[in-house]
């Protein structure tokens, strides 16, 4: 049960998210869109999060299954095909897909761990990468380097989340409405997440990456449990690849590289593996901050030199990496750690 | 009479050059204790490991409670009932010693994914049932004080009864010990000893593998002797240590 305690947070957060949008988009509505995105993330390091943080399976090319989601709602919702299917059948589809393909990724390589698992992993995110970049000719599948553009936005009945709508006062623009169903599926992922961790098959994936010798002689059937964890995490990717189709409006091989698999690892581990609020505390650190840098370098060096001294993008860098390297010193286990004893899902629980 | 609960048959394994184990055969009745003893290096883990499905065996097969075991997936073999502990403890460290009883109710659950997700009725019954008998468990090896400190922070002793509570957790008929006394001091090897006691007037079947001679005569029905991979013994206590052979295994001639 909550404490009032914990009720009235809950509720004070819920206020400050439904509210944080038109904050942002006084400030400009790049600010909505680079919110967006970040949910984005913590959607992908939620998903990342089971395959890495619960069962402990080291995986480099987790992008893949973002890539999936986002091609299969490019390819079925924009001209390339001309097939405009609605979200809501696409959304479940491209999670399945990637699902399939997070078994296709999970089944090969179950023998292995570690160093060896995140090789392969990074070969079959490139793999992807690269068939995306090909599959142009004989059939022009993905339109190769191009990408696929004019991706439909979601509709809802009436309800288009490319448009602005006014309500009284208030401007619901395009990325103010996806902002508001980001959300939506955000807590969804996080209740979903919170109550796989507390169940049966989440303590079989910790007891996977804890021992997994001990797992086997214990009765766990650690081919499927492992095969159950890729392919949850696939599925998680999936979906935010499709919302990520939408709120682009398009989708090129080059948003699907090794670095966006290594960003959303260290989100991961930087937040604190296999904790969620840690997880998404990463995610949100690390696509906000080098943004924030982004927007204040340029005008604060201006303004105190009078000229630009260092480009933003190395500074972005830089601080990023120093970030790293200093959390891992301090924090090894990142900055907002699993704990396991005494958790407050015992308590609800009771 | 009593029913024979396993009864391996010729079980060979050799790694690279070594025979570990050779043409052993044994049956364990139910109900007993059965004791395995020999030197050091004479196989008596990988038999075990054989057992467990762990490690494939090169020849022999196994019965058990009447029907062969396959021994190809561990879980196979917790699931028709063989449950065990591990010579060096192998306990899931970051887990707490009630998730570490936990798991091993997981073979005799079934809630999966969508189950856990939707919440339904039947998982919060099942998981209600899995977090009683672990505590049920905690409170029968002695430990339940320590129910929620995560299993590294246990003491050694705790950490030995808490693997007994997990390989319980499993509804085994047949519980295999590996080295149970192996560090622990004179009263921890006593309260160990009424822990099995105990598990063998409830009924369940154990085999012992264990280095305290002391020990494993004064607790076990039949004690099979094992050296160089082969099983050159096997009796009720009395008689085995007495067996010439044992002797010299024991205290044999040349270096070892
Ligand atoms: N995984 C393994 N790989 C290679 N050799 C092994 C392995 N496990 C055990 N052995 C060898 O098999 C023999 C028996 O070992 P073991 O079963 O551990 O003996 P015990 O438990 O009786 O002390 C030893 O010579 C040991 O070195
Ligand atoms: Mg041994």
């Amino acid at each position: 049960m909550k404490t009032n305690r914990e009720r009235f947070g809950l509720a004070l957060i819920a206020i400050a998210l439904i509210a944080l949008p038109f904050v942002l988009a006084a400030a400009g509505t790049a600010w909505v869109r680079i919110t967006n995105f970040a949910v984005l993330f913590v959607l992908l390091s939620l998903g990342l999060n089971i395959v890495v943080g619960f069962a402990g399976l080291l995986d480099l090319g987790y992008v893949a299954f973002f890539a999936v989601g986002a091609y299969v709602y490019a390819l079925l919702a924009s001209p390339h095909f001309g097939l405009h299917l609605p979200f809501w059948v696409i959304l479940p589809i491209g999670a399945t897909v990637a699902c399939l393909a997070g078994v296709i990724l999970g089944a090969p390589t179950l023998r292995l761990r570690g160093d060896y698992l995140a090789i392969v992993t990074l070969g079959f995110g490139e793999i992807v990468r690269i068939f995306m970049n090909n599959l142009s000719s004989p059939v022009n599948l993905t339109n190769g380097p191009k990408g696929i553009n004019r991706i439909d936005p979601f509709q809802i009945g009436p309800l288009d989340f490319s448009a602005s709508d006014t309500l009284g006062t208030l401007v619901f623009s395009g990325p103010i409405k996806y902002y508001y169903f980001l959300l939506l599926v955000l807590l969804a992922v996080i209740v979903i997440n919170r109550r796989l961790q507390d169940s049966r098959i989440g303590r079989a994936w910790v007891a996977i990456r804890e021992d997994e010798i001990a797992a086997k002689a214990s009765g766990i059937n650690t081919r499927n449990i492992k095969l159950l964890a890729f392919a949850m995490g696939a599925s998680f990717g999936g979906i935010a690849g499709g919302m990520f189709a939408a709120i682009q409006g398009f989708v090129s091989p080059e948003s699907f590289i090794l670095n966006e698999s290594i960003m959303v690892l260290a989100m991961v581990v930087l937040g604190g593996m296999g904790n969620i609020w840690g997880v998404i505390a990463g995610a949100v650190l690390l696509s906000f901050v080098p943004e924030l840098l982004r927007y204040t370098v340029e005008p604060a060096q201006m303004a105190l030199f009078g000229k630009l001294l260092v480009d933003p993008e190395v500074l972005r860098m830089l601080v990023f990496g120093l970030a790293l390297v200093l959390t891992m010193r301090f924090r090894p286990a990142g900055l907002w750690p699993e704990t396991r004893h005494r958790r407050e899902m015992d308590a609800d629980r009771a | 009479m009593s029913t024979n609960l396993l009864e391996a048959r010729n079980i060979g394994k050799r790694f690279g050059g070594v025979q570990a184990l050779k043409d052993v055969s044994l049956t364990i009745r139910s109900g007993e204790i059965y004791g395995l003893i020999g030197p050091n290096g004479a196989g008596k883990t990988t038999l075990f490991n054989v057992f467990t499905g762990l490690y494939p065996r090169d020849s022999g097969d196994v019965r058990f409670a009447g029907v062969p075991l396959t021994l190809e997936s561990p879980h196979a073999v917790a699931a028709a009932g063989i449950a065990r502990t591990f010579q060096n403890i192998r306990l899931f460290a970051n887990m707490t010693a009630l998730e570490n009883v936990m798991i091993g109710r997981h073979v005799r659950t079934r809630a999966g994914v969508f189950s856990a997700i939707l919440r339904t009725r039947a998982e919060r019954i099942e998981e209600a049932g899995i977090r009683r008998r672990a505590e049920e468990l905690l409170r029968y090896v002695g430990i339940s004080d320590h129910a929620d400190d995560l299993a590294r922070q246990l003491s050694y002793g705790d950490q030995r009864r808490l693997e007994i509570a997990r390989a319980l957790a499993t509804d085994p008929k047949l519980l295999a010990l590996d080295e149970p006394a192996a560090g622990m001091n004179a009263t921890e090897t006593a309260a160990l000893r009424s822990l099995i006691e105990g598990l063998r007037d409830d009924g369940l079947t154990v085999l012992l593998i264990e280095h305290d001679v002391k020990l494993v005569m004064g607790l076990c029905d039949r004690v099979a002797v094992l050296d160089y991979g082969e099983k050159i013994a096997e009796d009720v206590p009395e008689a085995v240590r007495a067996n010439p052979k044992v002797i010299e295994a024991y205290l044999g001639v040349g270096t070892r």
